[in-house]
């Protein structure tokens, strides 16, 4: 089978407090971490864990600037086998439907099987692998969280739903699948994996190689665009327990009681 | 030409679901001179309730009856939808597992403007929608401009918007169905639902809950978790991560894609408080939250807060509870 993954290199979440910057117009970027998006990294491991049962090849694909690079290399130190780079300057600012409309000119111009997408990003919409399924006119099944293969041409496929059940679906191939969490356990990258693949040539691809639609990338072209980050007035929020960790230990034990929560 | 707003109403074995009252009111903040439809989509007799039960919020309420609608296959729904939607007009879809499913396909084969998980609606001019979303898990908010002249698909964030109640619409319910067209699509069948396993606790009954989250780093410090737990006689829930980690059971977990719990205290303990997290807790329990970021989400939803490392406080607090005794 030969499965597309689409990855994106965001700030890590779990190694930064996301601050923003002083006009508005950004977070602060300085001294981030970044790292692969969580639920990309499940996408490519299960990618991985199909391809060495059923054969075949992943690809690692992301759309961004040269620093992307880096996530390409690391998804192929766990086991991805080739990584494209799709970067223009003509890419820039595009929305959720330009990024859609780029990868869709990878999938276009590959022979590929399966196409998974992290269920969302760092910026929480969850919005290109629905896109891009919707573009190609694949099927699409969202929040994936078990894919079992039946033949070439048919999968069966797991979504979460409320209260920790599960849609089970059965969808022909190709198509476009957005992998949940929890869907499998991420092998570890150590750094001697990623120095294995430090000098695997890494393509790089633009407009012109994929054949965009010009009319829907870019800044000009986003229906939805970005205007500032800011923070809401905080709002009544906890009264903050203050003091020497005793004290706050011994008000806090107070309240517990008080509420019925120490039993 | 009038702006038209429709409203994708869930629903469950004949009832709609909450956000049902949400929409409605998202869609007058949104644009107060627009016409509102709920749309309907099922079949049988639990249909017809819960057009009859919507027609009281929304005065036009469009019902689409079809046998391939019986279980809500979000291809098989966007097909009808894309024949009903008229050019230019704007959806709202609940952000929950089916409207994410659902709405970034539907946006395009619209070809209207999606915004996703919109949590309010700061202005409107001309086709310029200003929205707020959310990013980083809640840590820190966007205006986003939405261009509305294409039409746009919007999801909204379960409890964002204030429910209407008034149940005062008296509308009425018209049969679509005829202009639904054909239902039918390939490449996705819904097969089953495949019930959540049932866990040794059962949280949604427990009336004191330890919850842990991803602040707790590594499986070995459960036991500090544990500890603290049994000194209180509470049972011990998480976050998403840990599950996701396989360090408790999927039963334990609280949120929207977990269990949903009624506890009169609930100790958060390193989660975040992310709205999926938040979403699984109901009935106004006393919420304290300890975590070593001043400015996580978690303490606006908490009664009380703590700036602590809970590697640190929690074993202490174990200790004493337990020393009182
Ligand atoms: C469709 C969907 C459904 C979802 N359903 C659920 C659900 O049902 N339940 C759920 O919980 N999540 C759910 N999630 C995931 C959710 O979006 C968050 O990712 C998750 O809730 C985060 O868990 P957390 O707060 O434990 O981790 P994080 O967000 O990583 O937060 C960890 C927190 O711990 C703090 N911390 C770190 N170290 C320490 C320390 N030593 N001492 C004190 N504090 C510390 C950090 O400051 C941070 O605030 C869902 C997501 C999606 C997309």
């Amino acid at each position: 089978m030969e499965i597309l993954v689409c990855v994106k290199r965001v700030p890590d979440t779990s190694e930064n407090e996301i601050e923003i910057n002083s006009s508005g117009s950004d977070i602060q970027r300085d001294d981030l971490v970044y790292s692969v998006n969580e639920w990309d990294n499940y996408a490519v491991e299960e990618a991985i864990q199909i391809r060495d049962n059923v054969g075949g090849s992943v690809t690692v694909v992301t759309v961004g600037d040269d620093d992307a690079e880096e996530v390409l290399r690391r998804e192929m130190a766990m086991g991805a086998d080739k990584g494209v780079l799709l970067k223009d300057d003509a890419f820039e600012g595009s929305d959720g439907r330009g990024v859609a409309a780029i990868i869709k000119g990878e999938v276009e111009k590959g022979n590929y099987d399966l196409i998974l997408t992290g269920a969302q990003a760092d910026d929480g919409a969850g919005q290109v692998g629905g896109m891009l399924a919707a573009m190609l006119d694949m099927p699409f099944a969202s929040l994936v969280n078990r894919i079992d293969v039946v033949d070439d041409k048919k999968i069966n496929v797991g979504r979460e739903i409320a209260g920790g059940n599960q849609e089970m679906n059965e969808m022909s191939l190709p198509c476009v699948l957005s992998i949940q969490t929890g869907i499998n356990e991420p092998r570890y990258v150590g750094i001697r994996g990623i120095r294995k693949v430090a000098s695997v040539e890494i393509p790089v691809k633009g407009a012109a190689d994929l054949g965009v639609d010009a009319a829907v990338i870019g800044a000009a072209n986003a229906r939805v665009k970005r205007l500032d980050y800011f923070v809401p007035p905080a709002g009544e929020g906890a009264e903050m327990l203050e003091g020497g960790v005793d004290e706050i230990i011994e008000k806090l034990i107070d309240m517990l009681k008080s509420k019925g929560g120490i039993k | 030409m009038a702006r038209q707003i429709f409203a994708y109403i869930l629903h469950k074995d004949g009832v709609a679901d909450d956000t049902a009252l949400e929409l409605v009111e998202a869609a007058r903040r949104l644009d107060a001179s627009a016409p509102v439809t709920a749309l309907v989509l099922g079949t049988g007799a639990d249909l017809d309730k819960v057009c009859q039960e919507v027609a009281a919020t929304y005065k036009e309420v469009w019902k689409v009856d079809n046998a391939a609608l019986s279980y809500p296959n979000a291809e098989v729904v966007r097909k009808v939808l894309v024949n009903l939607i008229p050019k230019g007009a704007i959806a709202l879809v609940p952000h929950e597992h089916f409207g994410m499913d659902l709405s970034p396909g539907l946006s395009i084969k619209l070809d209207a403007a999606y915004a996703p998980d919109v949590v309010d609606i700061s202005a409107l001019e001309g086709d310029k929608l200003t929205l707020v979303r959310q990013e980083y898990s809640g840590q820190v908010s966007t205006h986003v401009a939405c261009d509305l002249s294409a039409g746009a698909v919007i999801t909204i964030r379960a409890g964002a918007f204030a429910p209407d109640e008034s149940r005062s619409a008296g509308g009425t319910v018209t049969d679509k169905s005829p202009d639904a067209g054909d239902a039918g699509v390939a490449g996705r069948k819904f097969l089953e639902i495949i019930e959540a396993e049932v866990g040794d606790v059962d949280i949604t009954k427990s009336e004191v809950l330890v919850s842990v989250g991803r602040g707790i780093e590594d499986q070995d410090n459960l036991e500090m978790i544990n500890d603290l737990a049994k000194a209180m006689g509470a049972d011990v829930s998480c976050s998403r991560p840990i599950v996701d980690a396989k360090w408790l059971e999927k039963a334990r977990q609280v949120g929207t894609s977990g269990q949903t719990v009624k506890p009169k205290v609930y100790l958060a303990l390193g989660i975040s408080g992310s709205f999926q997290h938040m979403g699984g807790i109901k009935g106004n329990p006393f919420i304290v939250a300890v975590n070593k970021n001043a400015k996580a989400p978690i303490f606006q939803a908490a009664d009380v807060g703590v700036v602590a490392d809970i590697l640190e406080f929690v074993p202490e607090l174990a200790e004493k509870i337990a020393e009182m005794k």
